[in-house]
């Protein structure tokens, strides 16, 4: 078996007395888009968060292309789209330069742009479909558009992995069909894709696969089969007809889903 | 030939000179930082940074070492202090803040109230301006320059930090060392706008150019001309004023400050109270014109 993009292993991280992840695993295969979903405070976040490096697990540890997240930081692999909350959209910045910031990796002590560099960002720029607004001011653009300018960044940075986070949140049904289908061309270009999102209709089209998070990795496979109804209850914590389900009703972290690799390691 | 006159008159006295220059290099590299603290929304910061250094200051002229050494180590007892006091109790950010900055700031008053001292320390408070001696002057230079290369050299990078600091982490840069350099260069800053302002005002000068500058540009590159630009001119101008209205000189360029950004605030053509209404009745007319 090949070496998974994503390795997760038992990865157990607290802030504080908060419990957010409690031995979390998860592998991801390259070129696979693969949909994270869980209410808020399932530990999507700090999910991401660990894939990147930005918060240490106090147990387990985190592979990206079998080597620790910070050495895949050097390499410029890992590309990353925020929340549209976490944006400040007055900033005074061009679509053009938020791009460009995808290329500072590959660049000199004060980031000068080279031929090569702007180069990447126009070619970024038109596979996104906003040449024409790169030099608009960032929060000018629609929601959808606001999505494909830090996919572009992702893009001109050379990135063989991309998280998103919340990439349909205020994105209108047209807008949401192009980032799909771009998602789906980077895939087939080899980039290793992870779209965290509680928004669930879109994730049918988009995804390879689907995990259903809840502090840990309640289930992974088709998203055919995660998204049923009976297992969303158990993430959300919520039958279809909104009864309460019981803790004992959820399955243990090993559930495995026919058809889907389980890393060996795992209950 | 008049206005002239008024202008070259008080270049005939060394220390006018000598405060011209200081005021204008001070507020250029002011200036430069203020872009990023007003984005980052750390003007808290700067005000507090600004005023805790002040032990440092009276501490570095008792022990005969160079301020911006005193300076550097008091702005970083202070971001200690807050984050300690922030993270370890229930007290929220701006709280925290307020209680270590005015704190310190009261330590470096009562030092200077018990050092014997035959320069008046008291001038650290409302800057004298007029009374900057020659090594004054080499001291904000060398500050001055070295702040503002690093700030330019290191745009980019700073900006990146503002803007997306998770993007900064995930292409394998150290949002937490930007974060640091730009504290350190913000004490230097602080040091360098004493002279001319004194550290009650050290502040104003730290945030009121680059909330001007933001009104009239999206691009932050340019921010980044104007903030200095308005500055320098305001700084100027205010010496020019305090000269011939014989006023307190750094409060005087701070005045100059605040009231051209109320003029931007109100006639800037992107965001102006006042300037966007016109920008559009404008608009209006020449179409009505068309017609």
């Amino acid at each position: 078996m090949s070496t998974p993009a994503i390795l997760v292993e038992n990865v157990t991280v607290h802030y504080g007395e908060v419990l957010a992840l409690d031995g979390a695993s998860l592998a991801v295969e390259p070129a696979r888009i693969c949909g994270l979903v869980g209410m808020n405070g399932s530990g999507k976040s700090t999910l991401f968060k660990a894939i990147m490096g930005m918060v240490k697990p106090d147990a387990g540890r985190v592979l990206i292309n079998g080597e620790p997240p910070a050495k895949a930081r050097k390499k410029g692999g890992i590309g990353y789209v925020p929340q549209s909350e976490d944006v400040d959209w007055q900033f005074p910045l061009s679509v053009r330069d938020v791009v460009m910031m995808g290329r500072y990796g590959h660049q000199g002590f004060t980031r000068r742009p080279s031929k090569a560099d702007r180069a990447a960002v126009d070619l970024a720029l038109d596979r996104v479909e906003l040449s024409e607004f790169a030099g608009r001011q960032i929060g000018q653009l629609s929601g959808g558009q606001k999505k494909r300018a830090f996919v572009a960044r992702g893009i001109a940075q050379g990135a063989t992995m991309m998280l998103l986070d919340e990439p349909f949140a205020g994105v209108d049904k047209r807008s949401e069909a192009t980032i799909t289908r771009l998602l789906k061309e980077l895939a087939a270009d080899g980039c290793t894709i992870l779209v965290s999102t509680h928004d669930l209709h879109a994730l049918p089209q988009l995804c390879d696969e689907a995990v259903l998070l809840m502090r840990k990795v309640l289930m992974h496979g088709p998203p055919g089969v995660v998204l049923q109804p009976e297992h969303l209850a158990m993430a959300f914590g919520l039958d279809v007809l909104n009864r309460d389900v019981p803790d004992a009703a959820v399955p243990d972290a090993g559930v495995s889903v026919p058809g889907v690799s389980n890393r060996p390691g795992r209950g | 030939m008049e206005f002239l006159g008024l202008l070259l008159e008080p270049l005939g006295y060394d220390f006018m000179v000598r405060a011209l220059a200081t005021t204008a290099l001070a507020a250029i590299v002011c200036a430069v930082l203020s872009c990023w603290l007003v984005l980052i929304g750390w003007s808290l910061m700067g005000d507090a940074v600004s005023h805790a250094v002040l032990p440092g200051v009276v501490l570095a002229y008792i022990a005969g070492a160079p301020f911006a050494l005193g300076a550097l180590v008091f702005a970083l007892i202070a971001v200690t202090l807050i984050g300690v006091v922030r993270s370890t109790s229930r007290v929220k950010e701006d709280a925290a803040i307020g209680i270590v900055f005015t704190s310190l700031f009261a330590l470096g008053l009562v030092l200077i109230s018990v050092t014997p001292s035959q320069t008046d320390l008291n001038h650290i408070i409302f800057g004298n301006l007029l009374g900057v001696s020659v090594p004054d002057l080499i001291q904000v230079l060398v500050l001055g320059v070295v702040a503002f290369a690093i700030l330019i050299l290191k745009r980019r990078d700073l900006t990146l930090y503002a803007f997306d600091p998770t993007h900064a982490h995930a292409i394998g840069l150290s949002p937490k060392r930007l974060g640091a350099l730009l504290l350190g260069l913000l004490a230097l800053t602080s040091v360098v706008a004493l002279q001319t302002v004194g550290v009650v005002l050290v502040v104003a000068m730290l945030i009121i150019p680059g909330a001007t500058a933001y009104l009239l540009t999206d691009r932050f590159s340019r921010m980044l001309v104007i903030a200095p630009a308005i500055s320098a001119l305001c700084s100027i101008a205010g010496i020019y004023l305090s000269y011939y209205l014989d006023t307190a000189s750094g409060a005087m360029v701070v005045l100059t400050q605040g009231a051209a950004f109320a003029v931007v605030y109100l006639f800037s053509p992107r965001q102006g109270l006042i300037g966007t209404r016109l920008a559009k009745s404008r608009r209006k007319k020449a179409a009505a014109a068309a017609l």
